[in-house]
């Protein structure tokens, strides 16, 4: 689409992107191809020369087990944590959409985690689980249960799985209540007609009517396990006990502040980048065919 | 005040869509000229023109003798009513009509006087401080057409303004922009695809199609003396019937259909064959009495009738399976679904064109 | 629903306060440690009721920080995120403005190309390009301050496309009139667009004000003096994870503090928030 009415110009509107312009070459596309250029060659022991190895430092990495595992406790989060926060939210967005008149006021109630840094949802969430004093922990032990995240890999990916999802339930409740709200009543009530019962009603009717914003919702979840949870891993578990929560982007981050592997921290950002573009290249065909509907 | 001439003009878009063909006429200053025609049929594009909105491909147009093709539409001395009213949603009625004024450095109690003026004018004056959203559609139309007072140009300019109003208010607001227009006596060019809009704000009536334009002249010229098919179709309501005729053995024929006119026009129809045009309300339901002299008569066979009170439109066919005719009588008459009548049309009121150029064929000649 | 059951519905808010619950309690937890003495917390007894320290602790906090380290009072850090947050939101706001109206407004060589590269970066966020881009600020001798800690993350393909869908819902007449009304294309910016623009830019300010608030990773990277740092790394940096010695209601007190700016900015512009948020998704 484009429009009719324009202005006739031929600096100004170089002026005008001038700004975005700049800052998107000189903070996007130089660092990320200085990252492509980078993962294709290998430093010397004292960094002062370089050499073209094509793709040797990816092979490298993934000659390595330890990069399997990370990728491996990456999805394992990713997928623990978009479980949990779509179905819980879910869940809370079902129950607000029958109140008519409190739903306003429960997303209120529900939506403001959304704005707490990860950072510090990891330090609330680990306040609660801090092996010595933590109220949580506390009563854990009290029912017999030792919990302690900074020695226990289950019990430090359980803490951060929490604390992510308590952080994006708000988003995709928002998301899912909008959406449900979007559904005609009248088609809820001709399925009522019709006898389906309220749970029958809502996975025959409801849930796939309601897929597109779970498909988008899913598709949101995954970036923002991948780069947003980086908060909360570094200010609760530090990626520990044992690299048990190190994520992907965790691990370009660790690594490449130890330093050294110049080369083989760019090819790990490369394939981060490729990873967000895959998804982002998913996200948009499911927008491409939501327009054609 | 100015005349608008326009020279050859012609516009062709980019991609080679030829949206107006060689377009010449001159507005006298003052006057109210009005284009009308059928979407798509180049009027708005060339009113744009004008505005200087679109750019011209070729001629010129000229407004107050001076050429424009090559000036900006702030430069050109105009003012426009959008179809739309393109009122700015975020300022208030008065800051609407002041901002070209403030635009063009007008002192600010002048800019005030010239509002307020034009508010008292339009009825508006409790209006300004409310912002468009808060006006009704009628009061909208009032605040685009002060937009265009306040600023006292050479011309108007008007695409389309009252198509987003009820039947009711439209009425109410053509006579007010005739009143308007006859007070300020400003030029003004019009665009509309309502006949009837066109016929009672124009001095000057243009009718365009497909990019070209078909007649220019007085409303009432062109009603009775359409120069072409076109012409003779799209003034009037309902239509002309427009019937294809043949020269038969005793006269005029019908192409279609069983024979059903009496009386010959004295003339001769081209081999290419002729379209009859007869309004309406000029054929009339008779008795036995003939057809007025050098006129026609016509078998009838009614099929439907419409009294609406002050006057009855009946539907039907001329003989019994011809074409399809539509007569306007004023008051009630009496006649039957089913029944065959016989109705009546003087010579003058006859119209016969060619049915290969669409061109008038001159029944006097 | 269409059934009325009193007890489906009595059950149905049961449940939501349930979840309310539970949301709201690690923060109610974090805000009743920040008004106890730190042995209460230490000894692991703290009540789950407030305590008498209140104002005490957030006096400390704001104005003279921990006493194990030496590490700065959180007055100046809110002071650095209230920067940041606010160069950021305003940065793309204004950037994005004017791109988008070239882009929509004007036709010029490369339009789209620009356009393209703009709409890329949607894909990559800064963590996956952190080192090459830390670098690149180094280089620039931009560390340790504002300008390096806001402006590589002011880039942002988000506000560009948003500003340039409601655009493209501007109707072409008003752009008209204001040409016939004697608007150059700046006027026109300045006088109609940008004004019809508040509730997006409004909706966009919201969601990149806690956009910038919230960030951790560049900020971490990016500052090494103390008095730059800001509040999300500020509360990081006083908890010790294996040492019992941290001074919780200190951090808690933090930790409250560094929630507040954005939670607030939500709940008070909720309906913006939400528009921004879900016009975004497009």
């Amino acid at each position: 689409m484009e429009k009719r009415a324009i202005f006739q110009g031929r600096l100004l509107p170089f002026a005008l992107v001038a700004p975005q312009l700049v800052v998107t070459l000189v903070f996007f596309y130089w660092p990320a191809s200085q990252a492509v250029w980078q993962s294709f060659l290998q430093e010397d022991a004292f960094g002062l020369s370089s050499e073209f190895v094509g793709f040797a430092n990816y092979r490298d990495l993934f000659a390595k087990a330890d990069y399997y595992r990370t990728i491996g406790t990456t999805a394992f989060f990713s997928a623990l944590v978009t479980a949990l926060s779509l179905s819980i939210a879910l869940f809370l967005a079902v129950q607000a959409d029958r109140q008519l008149k409190g739903a306003t006021a429960y997303r209120t109630l529900l939506i403001w985690p959304y704005a707490v840094a990860p950072a510090v949802a990891g330090v609330l969430w680990f306040f609660m689980f801090q092996p010595s004093l933590g109220l949580v922990s506390q009563g854990l032990r009290g029912l017999g249960f030792t919990w302690n995240p900074l020695l226990d890999s289950t019990d430090a990916m359980a803490l951060v799985v929490m604390a992510a999802t308590w952080k994006q339930v708000s988003y995709n409740f928002l998301f899912f209540l909008a959406g449900l709200q979007a559904i005609p009543k009248s088609v809820i009530e001709a399925a009522a007609i019709d006898g389906a019962r309220p749970v029958r009603r809502f996975w025959t009717i409801v849930f796939p009517l309601l897929s597109p914003t779970t498909f988008y919702l899913f598709v949101v979840n995954v970036v923002y396990v991948f780069f947003d949870t980086f908060g909360i891993i570094d200010a609760t578990t530090a990626g520990g006990p044992a690299k048990a929560t190190e994520t992907l982007v965790y691990k370009v981050y660790s690594d490449g502040r130890v330093g050294g592997d110049l080369g083989g921290s760019a090819a790990q950002s490369v394939i981060l980048m490729v990873i967000v573009i895959a998804l982002t290249a998913v996200q948009f065909r499911f927008i491409e065919r939501k327009v054609q509907y | 005040m100015a005349e608008v001439v326009l020279t050859g003009v012609g516009k062709t878009y980019a991609g080679g869509v030829t949206a107006v063909t060689d377009v010449e006429f001159t507005v006298p200053d003052g006057a109210f000229c009005v284009l009308v025609g059928p979407s798509g049929c180049g009027k708005s594009t060339l009113l744009r023109m004008i505005a200087g909105l679109e750019t011209i491909t070729t001629g010129t147009v000229s407004i107050g003798g001076r050429v424009v093709n090559a000036v900006e539409p702030a430069e050109r001395d105009i003012a426009m009513v959008f179809q739309n009213y393109a009122l700015y949603p975020h300022m208030s009625v008065y800051d609407n009509m002041a901002y070209g004024l403030r635009n063009r450095g007008t002192p600010k109690a002048e800019i005030e006087t010239r509002v307020r003026e034009a508010a008292r004018v339009l009825e508006l004056g409790d209006l300004l401080a409310r912002k468009p959203r808060q006006l009704s559609g009628g009061q909208r139309q009032r605040v685009a057409m002060g937009r265009a007072i306040v600023r006292k140009p050479q011309v108007f300019l008007f695409d389309e303004p009252l198509s987003n109003l009820d039947a009711k208010l439209r009425v109410q607001m053509r006579v007010e922009i005739r009143r308007l227009q006859r007070s300020l006596a400003t030029t003004s060019v019009y665009v509309t695809h309502d006949q009837l809009e066109a016929m009672t704000l124009a001095d000057m009536l243009v009718v365009m199609n497909k990019g070209r334009v078909e007649q220019i002249g007085a409303p009432l010229d062109l009603y009775r003396r359409p120069e072409t098919l076109f012409v003779a179709g799209f003034i009037g309501a309902p239509p002309m019937n427009l019937i294809d005729v043949a020269i038969g053995p005793d006269g005029l024929r019908p192409v279609a259909g069983d024979a059903g006119i009496v009386g010959g026009l004295g003339i001769a129809v081209p081999a290419t064959g002729a379209r009859l045009g007869i309004r309406p309300e000029h054929l009339h339901v008779v008795g036995d009495e003939p057809a007025p002299e050098g006129g026609i008569a016509l078998s009838y066979t009614v099929s439907a009738v419409e009294a609406v009170g002050a006057e009855t439109f009946l539907h039907g066919r001329l003989g019994a399976t011809g074409p399809d005719v539509v007569i306007r009588e004023p008051g009630t008459i009496a006649a039957a679904p089913g029944t065959v009548r016989r109705v009546v049309a003087r010579r003058d009121d006859l119209h016969l064109f060619d049915r290969e150029t669409g061109r008038r064929i001159p029944l006097d000649a | 629903m269409v059934e009325h059951r009193p007890f489906g519905t009595a059950l149905a808010h049961l449940t939501l306060l349930i979840g309310i619950a539970i949301l709201a309690f690690p923060v109610y937890l974090a805000f009743v440690a920040s008004t106890w003495d730190a042995a209460t917390i230490a000894n692991g007894k703290m009540p789950l009721t407030p305590g008498p320290l209140f104002l005490e602790n957030y006096w400390r906090t704001l104005f003279v920080g921990t006493s194990g380290t030496t590490r700065q009072p959180v007055g100046g850090m809110l002071f650095n995120s209230f920067v940041m947050a606010m160069t950021i939101a305003i940065g793309k706001i204004v950037i994005s403005l004017t791109s988008a109206f070239a882009v929509v407004y004007f036709r010029f060589p490369f339009r789209m190309t620009i356009f393209w590269l703009i709409f890329v970066t949607l894909m990559l966020p800064v963590e996956v390009r952190i080192y090459p881009t830390y670098k690149i600020v180094a280089d620039l001798n931009m560390l340790d301050t504002y300008a390096g800690l806001t402006i590589p993350l002011i880039a942002s393909a988000t506000a560009t496309l948003l500003f340039r869908q409601f655009f493209m819902t501007v109707p072409d007449e008003l752009v008209e009139a204001s040409k016939i009304d004697g608007a150059g294309p700046m006027k026109f910016f300045r006088d109609t667009l940008v004004p019809l623009s508040v509730t997006s830019v409004a909706a966009m300010f919201v969601i990149q004000f806690i956009y910038g608030w919230n960030q951790y990773l560049w900020p971490l990277l990016i500052t090494t003096r103390d008095d730059m740092q800001t509040i999300v790394i500020g509360i990081k940096k006083m908890i010790v994870t294996q040492d019992a010695l941290t001074e919780w209601q200190l951090a808690m007190a933090t930790a409250v503090l560094a929630m507040l700016p954005p939670v607030l900015v939500v709940i008070v512009m909720q309906k913006l928030f939400v528009r921004g948020l879900v016009e975004t998704e497009k």
